[in-house]
C-alpha cells in the first residue's frame, strides 16, 4: 500500500453536524435586537422621505453586518469562550461549529451585507457599516479586548454606531442628530458592562480577559460606573436640552436617568459580597430596560407627531 | 494475497450518517432562502428607484 493510501484511509475528515440554529446563535441575536431597535430610531429621525422597501433594505444589512460581527468576534474567541460559564455554551465552546466555518460564515454575511448596503441605498452607509464592522472585529476584539482595562469604553464605539448608518441611509451624510443617539449609547456601554464585569469577575478572570474590576479592582470600577452614569444623564438629555426634542422627552431621560443614577449609588455603596451581586445584577437588568425606553421614548416622540398628522389629514 | 484483497470490500468513500444528512439539508436550504430574499430585495430596491437605481450619493 503507498503512502498516499495509507493517507487516504487514515484521514478522517470532520462533517459539520450544526444545524441552522447554530448558525444563528452565532448572530448573537440579542444583541442584533437591541442595534435594529437602535438604527429603527436613527431612521426614523432622519429628515426626509425615505421608501419603507429601502428602509427594510438598511436595517436588514444592518442586522446582518451585527451577526455578522458577532460571528467573526465568536470565531475570534473560541479559546476564551469555553473558559467563560457565560458563554460556554456558544456553538464553537460546544463543538458544533469549527472557529474557521464561523469565519467563513462572519466573513461572506460582513460582505454580502456592507456591499447590498453600498449598492442599493448609499456608499455612504455601507461604508459606515464596514467601518463598523472592522472596529467590532480588529479595533476591540483582536486589539483592546485582551490588552486594557480600557477595552468596553472605546470598543462601544461600535455598538453606538448603528443609529448613524440608519441616519447615512436616509441622508447621505452624518449629523448632529445621529451623533447624538452614538454618544448616548457610548456613554451607556460603561455601566452596563461594568456591572455585569463585577458580578461575572471570576468569569473574565479566568479567561484572562482585563476587565476593569480584574486590573483595577472592584472599587475602582464602582466609582468608575458612578461617574459614567453621571455623565450618561447629562448626555441623554442633550437632545432636549439642544432644542431636538420636546420636554416630554427631557423628563422621562431625566426620570430614567434617576433611576440609573440610585442604582450606580447602590452599587457604589453596597460593598458586601452578597449585596453587591444582587446590586449589580439589577443596574445591569435595569441599564438594557433604560436604553430601550429611551430609544422609544425618542422614537414616539417622531412617530406620533406624523400619525397624529395622518388621522388629522384623513 | 489476491484472495484477500477481493474478500475486502470496495470502499464506499464518506457515508453520511441521518444526523448529517439531516443538518446538510437543513443547511441548504437556509442557503437557498437567504439568496431568494436578496434576489426579491435587489428585484424591489430596482422597482422602487426605477431607472434612478444606480444613481446615489458618492
Amino acid at each position: 500500500m503507498s503512502v498516499l493510501d495509507q493517507n487516504a484511509i487514515d484521514i478522517n475528515p470532520r462533517i459539520s453536524e450544526a444545524e441552522v440554529g447554530d448558525y444563528l446563535s452565532l448572530l448573537k441575536p440579542r444583541v442584533m435586537s437591541l442595534v435594529i431597535f437602535t438604527a429603527l430610531v436613527g431612521m426614523a429621525m432622519a429628515p426626509g422621505h425615505f421608501h419603507w422597501v429601502l428602509a427594510i433594505t438598511s436595517l436588514l444589512c444592518i442586522a446582518v453586518g451585527a451577526g455578522a460581527s458577532g460571528a467573526l468576534n465568536m470565531a475570534l474567541e473560541g479559546d476564551i469562550d469555553s473558559k467563560m460559564s457565560r458563554t460556554a455554551n456558544r456553538p464553537i465552546p460546544r463543538g458544533r461549529i469549527t472557529r474557521p466555518e464561523a469565519m467563513a460564515f462572519g466573513m461572506t454575511l460582513a460582505f454580502f451585507s456592507v456591499m447590498t448596503l453600498g449598492i442599493l441605498v448609499n456608499w455612504i452607509a455601507g461604508a459606515l457599516l464596514a467601518f463598523t464592522i472592522f472596529f467590532y472585529v480588529v479595533i476591540y476584539t483582536m486589539g483592546l479586548k485582551r490588552w486594557t482595562a480600557q477595552n468596553i469604553v472605546i470598543g462601544g464605539a461600535a455598538g453606538a454606531l448603528p443609529p448613524v448608518v440608519a441616519w447615512a441611509s436616509v441622508t447621505g451624510t452624518v449629523d448632529v442628530e445621529p451623533l447624538l443617539l452614538f454618544a448616548i449609547i457610548f456613554f451607556w456601554t460603561p455601566p452596563h458592562f461594568w456591572a455585569l464585569a463585577l458580578f461575572r469577575s471570576d468569569d473574565y478572570a479566568r479567561a484572562g480577559i482585563p476587565m476593569l474590576p480584574n486590573v483595577a479592582g472592584p472599587d475602582a470600577t464602582r466609582l468608575q460606573i458612578l461617574l459614567y452614569t453621571i455623565v450618561l444623564i447629562a448626555v441623554a438629555a442633550a437632545p432636549w436640552a439642544l432644542g431636538y426634542f420636546d420636554a416630554i422627552y427631557g423628563i422621562v431621560s431625566l426620570i430614567l436617568g434617576a433611576g440609573m443614577l440610585v442604582l450606580a449609588i447602590n452599587v457604589y455603596v453596597r460593598r458586601e459580597r452578597s449585596q453587591s451581586l444582587r446590586a449589580t445584577r439589577k443596574l445591569f437588568a435595569f441599564s438594557i430596560l433604560y436604553l430601550f425606553a429611551l430609544f422609544a421614548t425618542l422614537l414616539a416622540e417622531v412617530v406620533f407627531p406624523v400619525l397624529a398628522r395622518m388621522v388629522g389629514g384623513a | 494475497m489476491i484472495t484477500a484483497m477481493a474478500d475486502k470490500p470496495e470502499p464506499d468513500g464518506i457515508v453520511l450518517t441521518e444526523a448529517q444528512k439531516k443538518s446538510r439539508r437543513q443547511r441548504s436550504i437556509a442557503i437557498a432562502l437567504a439568496l431568494g430574499v436578496l434576489v426579491i430585495l435587489f428585484f424591489a430596491v430596482t422597482m422602487v428607484k426605477g431607472p434612478a437605481v444606480l444613481v446615489r450619493p458618492m
